[in-house]
């Protein structure tokens, strides 16, 4: 049995019910995030794992444990919030000796985890300071320390980064994903930015109005996204509209041109109307060079200069696809409005369950 | 949590019984006047007084001198200190806080020492110059609220680049004080000036030891000489009081409405 | 507070930009707002400076302390001792009724409605003081007041048999709450508000009980508030005389009414007591404020 299993949780408040039927086994060590729009449901369910929600039906365990009456204090979690939520009347150093003083530690003990802890993320120096004296990003690792110091069964980690600008969200996140893998400890981190869940976690819960969309490792949601939803939703994906010409063989017409996507078409019969999913690293400018590409005439819609790439937005008929080129010091880019050849990996196309 | 609610419905209930009791009691009192009928008869009485109408209209007038007073005091120095002197901005809050530290009765105790007939400004010695002083007293005693109200008013608008804007228009300061920013912080100076009305007009100790006919002596001398009359006058001046916050609530909630409208 | 240059005045703020600016071209600004200093250091300024200058000095005009030392004379101690008492007892129950009103409305899980009716009526009763304020309490609780009788007929209880005398420290101090109670739901509620939702999350999630959050999180945040408030409700009742004396005459010797005669010219005989007196009064409120502002400055700092 894993380490943290969630089956059967629904949560309604009033009329609406906002998770359905929500299912997850965890490893022990494991590193999920849930990631989804905002109103996913995915806080939610982190709320409920926490205690501070009561689910409406299903069950949540623990470590074998059944968790669902337990009280948020009782629980043994680390959580960590958006807003840092460190107490203000506090010097960090108190703040992460608070959990152990409540749980009535000895204060050799609350001494010396309060080390091992700031030392941990490297903040020893600043322990008798108080929380307004400090950035965005060392508040949220004081939080962080604090969440771990009363050693926790799992870690919440419910949108840390988001408060925070853009470079330190980068390195607080490797940061926390360092400690995480060090201490071994099973953690649940919710999101909404795809780069973060996709960069850090050893496997994604892509959600979408309160249930689960896919589950997988990134690799495997950023490849093979199993819904339209998910494909849109994690990476700059192009979908594509398409008829079905020939299902046995696998043709489709793209704006009129026949385009062979190399794998049998189930589920669907000739004439109907399907979604097709293409990497931006499938598509690229110019005439196919390979006989597993397809060529469709295009026009530039607009063209983003990015440093290294360029991204281009080009319309193929009704459809508008998005990719990038690398930039290329002795030949200019296009430019807007222009007539192009843009050709399409077809072993690179997903179709998109309807 | 079901605890938790009903501890939160016993403290808001006692409070609601501490402040309803004294004004049922007062209103019932009121109506007493008449063995053994209630009756409006303490009111008939204290409304054709002729002291109440005069004590009345003149702590109307003086009510009404103070907000103007007030706010040609305010406004423009509330204006100037947030468009050219910032730094200035904690002194001037300091001076405003001032009235809340000093008993009004201290102060009026310095007034009479200070203006009386043989100072370098007699302004106890004639009647107009005691009601003058008894205004400036006013103007002290509704500072506090006042600046406060006008500085959070000021700094909800942008002023800097509004005055600028009518500057470049050609507009003299005058008119950019009348016609811009007077406007934008309207709200503000009603709120002021409706709390300075509330504070004035039942004011006792100033007016007493000034020696003028306001209200708030006249209360003191009916109270010290009636029976049922002072609960009718209590009823009446709870009246002003209530009317004076709600129109404060009126115009508060008619701007906010305006700039939804324009948005 | 003596004469201010404008260096003392810009000197603690910090040194912006602009103003650095300003000052090079030897501005003119500070002219405009001289109407303003010229009216506080005339009607406020000026009279209270007059007034404490006078408490140090006898009729000749020469400096001496005997005035403040005449303070120390039994009547004039009791009436201090009883005003700082009133004022005390009317500060720390308002405050304590004021604050459990407002955590009921904040914090207590009530509807949301109830909230704006009561902060209006909350700003009514606040500023309902004075001479009405003493009729109100008469006719509820002088002796034949509304509650008086009703406990008499209902109950049989001679409220007035038992003791109890509105003309009084009790007697005074419930009246007074009648303004501070409301004065402190108007200041404590942003307070309240300001306790993040989250504090007592991470409290929770920590292993903290309930109390223990209150105890070790919530209390030490808003005790700055909590304590700067009481002070501003202190000063708020010690400088207070109409109530007092329209309810009591001049029966009880408080302070503010001690003056009021004193000023009348019914008393003392001697003004540099009654400035003295005034001194006192300023010494009092001067310092509760004083240590109000600073408290809340420090509590604001934390609740950013």
């Amino acid at each position: 049995m894993s380490f943290l299993t969630i089956s059967h949780l629904k949560k309604s408040f009033g009329a609406t019910t906002v998770v359905h039927d929500f299912n997850l086994n965890i490893e022990k060590g494991e590193f999920v995030s849930f990631l989804g729009p905002s109103g996913c449901g995915k806080t939610t369910v982190l709320r409920m794992v926490a205690g501070f929600e009561t689910p409406t039906s299903g069950k949540i365990s623990i470590g074998g444990q059944d968790v669902v009456n337990l009280k948020p204090n009782q629980r043994n979690i680390g959580m960590v919030f958006q807003a840092y939520a460190l107490f203000p009347n506090m010097t960090v150093a108190q703040n992460v000796a608070f959990g152990l003083k409540v749980a009535k530690k000895p204060q050799a003990e609350i001494n010396a985890t309060v080390h091992e802890m700031l030392s941990l993320i490297k903040l020893d120096h600043l322990a008798d300071r108080y929380p307004y004296q400090l950035s965005g990003g060392q508040q949220q690792r004081v939080a962080l320390a604090r969440a771990l110091a009363t050693k926790p069964q799992v870690l919440l980690l419910d949108e840390p980064l988001s408060a925070l600008d853009a470079k330190i969200r980068v390195s607080l996140r490797e940061e926390i994903r360092a400690i995480q893998r060090k201490l071994g400890i099973t953690t649940i981190f919710v999101t909404h930015d795809q780069e973060e869940a996709l960069s850090i976690s050893d496997r994604i819960v892509v959600m979408y109005e309160g249930k689960a969309e896919q589950v997988g490792a990134p690799f495997e949601i950023y490849n093979q996204p199993s819904s339209r939803f998910v494909a849109s939703f994690v990476g700059t994906l192009n979908t594509l509209d398409a008829t079905v010409r020939d299902a046995a063989a696998g043709i489709i017409a793209i704006d009129g041109k026949d385009v062979m996507i190399g794998q049998k078409i189930t589920n669907h019969k000739v004439g109907d109307k399907i979604s097709l999913a293409v990497r931006p690293e499938a598509v690229s400018l110019g005439e196919a060079t390979d006989k597993r590409e397809t060529t469709l005439d295009g026009k530039i819609n607009s063209v983003h200069f990015l440093g290294s790439v360029i991204r281009i937005r080009a319309s193929l008929g009704e459809n508008t696809v998005s990719f990038d080129t690398f930039n290329n010091p002795s030949a200019p880019p296009p430019s807007p409005g222009e007539n192009v050849k843009v050709s399409l990996a077809a072993k690179d196309m997903l179709l998109l369950g309807q | 949590m079901k605890t938790n609610r009903f501890w939160s419905w016993i403290a808001l209930a006692f409070g609601i019984i501490y402040f309803v009791v004294p004004l049922i009691g007062t209103l019932e009192f009121s109506l007493r006047m008449r063995r053994g009928v209630y009756s409006f008869d303490a009111y008939w009485v204290i409304l054709s007084d002729p002291r109440f109408q005069a004590t009345f209209g003149y702590s109307i007038v003086m009510a009404l001198v103070t907000i103007i007073v007030g706010i040609v005091l305010v406004v423009p120095t509330a204006y100037w200190v947030r468009l050219r002197l910032p730094g200035w901005r904690p002194f001037l809050e300091f001076i405003t806080l001032l009235p809340l530290v000093i008993p009004a009765i201290v102060v009026v105790f310095g007034y009479i020492r200070l203006y009386n007939t043989s100072s370098f400004l007699p302004l106890t010695g004639s009647a107009m110059g005691t009601n003058l002083l008894l205004v400036f007293g006013y103007t002290m005693l509704a500072l506090p609220y006042m600046y406060r109200a006008v500085d959070t008013g000021l700094g909800a608008i942008d002023i800097r680049t509004m005055t600028e804007a009518a500057e470049s228009l050609g507009a003299s300061r005058l008119k950019i004080m009348w016609s811009v920013i007077l406007p934008n912080v309207l709200v503000a100076v009603l709120s002021g000036a409706f709390l300075t009305f509330a504070i004035v007009i039942g004011e006792f100790t100033m007016a007493a030891l000034l020696n003028r006919p306001a209200f708030g002596p006249f209360l003191q001398l009916i109270g010290a000489n009636r029976a049922y009359e002072p609960a009718a006058l209590a009823v009446i001046s709870f009246a002003i009081t209530w009317v004076c916050m709600g129109l404060i609530q009126v115009v508060t909630r008619l701007n906010k409405s305006l700039a939804a409208t324009k948005r | 507070m003596s004469a201010v240059s404008e260096q003392d005045v810009s000197s603690p703020a910090p040194p912006a930009a602009p103003i650095a600016n300003e000052r090079k071209r030897l501005s003119l600004d500070w002219l405009g707002v001289m109407p303003f200093i010229i009216f506080a250091v005339l009607f406020l300024i000026w009279p209270t400076i007059y007034l404490i200058a006078g408490a140090f000095q006898d009729s000749q005009g020469n400096l001496t302390l005997t005035n403040i030392v005449n303070l120390f004379q039994p009547s004039i101690m009791d009436a201090y001792w009883i005003s700082i008492k009133i004022s005390l007892a009317s500060a720390i129950l308002g405050a304590a009724i004021g604050f459990c009103v407002a955590a009921a409305v904040t914090l207590g899980g009530l509807p949301a409605w109830i909230r704006s009716p009561l902060m209006t009526f909350s700003g009514v009763a606040s500023n309902f003081a004075g001479v009405p304020l003493a009729f109100a309490f008469l006719a509820t609780l002088g002796r034949t007041g509304l509650v008086t009788t009703f406990l008499y007929n209902v109950f049989g209880f001679n409220l007035y048999g038992h003791g109890f005398n509105l003309l009084s420290f009790w007697g005074l101090t419930i009246t007074y709450l009648y303004f501070q109670i409301p004065l402190m739901i108007l200041i404590i509620t942003p307070a309240l508000d300001g306790l993040k939702k989250e504090w007592k999350e991470a409290a929770l999630i920590l292993g903290a009980t309930g109390p223990q959050y209150w105890r070790m999180v919530a209390f030490p945040i808003l005790w700055p508030a909590l304590l700067g408030t009481i002070l501003l409700l202190f000063a708020n009742s010690f400088g207070a005389i109409a109530t007092a004396y329209a309810l009591t005459g001049s029966s009880l010797s408080i302070v503010p009414i001690v003056l009021f005669a004193q000023i009348r010219g019914d008393v003392l005989q001697d003004p540099h007591l009654g400035y003295a007196l005034a001194f006192g009064m300023i010494v009092i409120t001067g310092v509760s404020n004083g240590i109000y502002i600073w408290m809340r400055a420090r509590s604001e700092r934390w609740l950013k």
